[in-house]
């Protein structure tokens, strides 16, 4: 009896393990995860309009249907990358990925101050490559570090009425990502 | 024989253990630091770089994006007042105020996070759509069937969660911010 119960408990244990690796493993081998199931539809270092949720068919789960949304799927290895979103009329958001869909940042139409959010995109190796003076002769270029070489941008403009998705549509629209020359 | 079986046993254990926990973790999406004020909840920290291993598992199962903290914060609720799950055939009344926040956003979704269908093609409403009361305050009817006000149409589905999102607020940024916010309260008015 006590050699049973000895080997439940040993065997509870390596469950606790068990459990522990599969949760660090699952995000590296998920194959449904928000960037693989945007890689199909979504190219590389450009913007792509998300179509709007639908009961039948989305492009993610829990997506806010009250917003329009593109995204840009970038590849940092060739260079940083230039984003400039202008802002909509009520309310533009622009949300910052890694390739394991963890937001690292986020900015929106009135932290930006202007109306065209511009931004740009390297890794911290790019930002330390980057001359000093140029760093400096540009002190109001806003720069966002990305942990990972490639990841996810979210621009979401929301339409306050169902009226006036047309309009949170063309913000979205005009947005732009490319690289940096 | 016997230390063969003994050792298949432990790790048969070892298995049920450790995928149960992965799976039950998972399909509760689990993580630290929950923000719950009433029946609502918000993982702010899901939305920043510190997010932990299992809000990380999490997003990746659900394959969904979560709200960057910068842009705002999500708060689910599954249940009602009284801890009943949220039952698509009853009508449901959601009142109250919502915390400060430049708009927010209500959406209803299957548990899987599909919208719902429904005859007039409502998923939810903004800040800016909802009736209002003299006071500020609001009340949304979730029902099945067609009510006077602000109806949040069901489409009779056996289970559904609300989601309520806050855009560009303090709220789970700062700590002043804290369980003393206001929330809408969800009450069941009648069930069939």
């Amino acid at each position: 009896m006590i050699r049973w119960l000895l080997l439940a408990l040993g065997g509870a244990v390596l469950g606790g393990i068990v459990h522990l690796a599969t949760i660090i493993i699952l995000p590296r081998t998920a194959t449904q995860d928000a960037y693989s199931r945007l890689a199909r539809s979504a190219a590389i270092n450009s913007v792509t309009e998300l179509p709007a949720p639908a009961p039948d068919a989305a492009p993610m789960p829990f997506m806010d249907p009250a917003f329009a949304s593109a995204v840009c799927r970038y590849d940092l290895t060739q260079g940083p990358l230039k984003l400039s979103v202008p802002v909509s009329l009520a309310y533009t958001s622009v949300s910052f990925y890694t390739r394991y869909d963890v937001a690292y940042y986020a900015i929106n139409d009135r932290a930006a101050g202007r109306r065209v959010i511009e931004l740009e995109l390297m890794t911290v190796d790019q930002h330390n490559q980057m001359p000093e003076d140029e760093d400096i002769t540009a002190a109001d270029r806003l720069i966002v570090e990305s942990p990972t070489v490639t990841g996810l941008i979210a621009i979401r403009a929301l339409a306050p009425e169902a009226g006036l998705m047309p309009v949170a549509q063309r913000a979205v629209a005009a947005a732009k990502c490319v690289r940096a020359e | 024989m016997r230390l063969l079986l003994g050792s298949l046993f432990a790790l048969i254990v070892a298995a049920v253990v450790g995928l149960g926990a992965t799976y039950l973790a998972l399909s509760r999406g689990a993580a630290f630091g929950p923000l719950t004020i009433g029946i609502w909840t918000a993982w702010p920290k899901t939305g920043t770089i510190e997010a932990d291993p299992y809000a990380h598992a999490s997003i990746a199962r659900a394959g969904r994006l979560p709200t960057a903290l910068g842009d705002g914060v999500a708060f689910t609720a599954s249940a009602d007042d009284n801890g009943r799950l949220l039952d698509g055939r009853c009508d449901v009344v959601l009142a109250g105020v919502t915390p400060a926040a430049r708009f927010w956003t209500l959406t209803l979704y299957s548990p899987g996070g599909e919208l719902v269908a429904n005859s007039i093609n409502r998923f939810g409403f903004t800040s800016q759509e909802i009736v209002r009361r003299a006071d500020g305050s609001f009340e949304i009817v979730v029902a099945p069937r067609a009510n006077p006000g602000n109806w949040l149409p069901t489409g009779g589905i056996e289970r559904y969660v609300l989601i309520l999102r806050l855009y560009d607020t303090a709220v789970g940024v700062s700590t002043k911010a804290g369980r003393e916010v206001p929330m809408p309260i969800v009450t069941v008015r009648s069930c069939p």
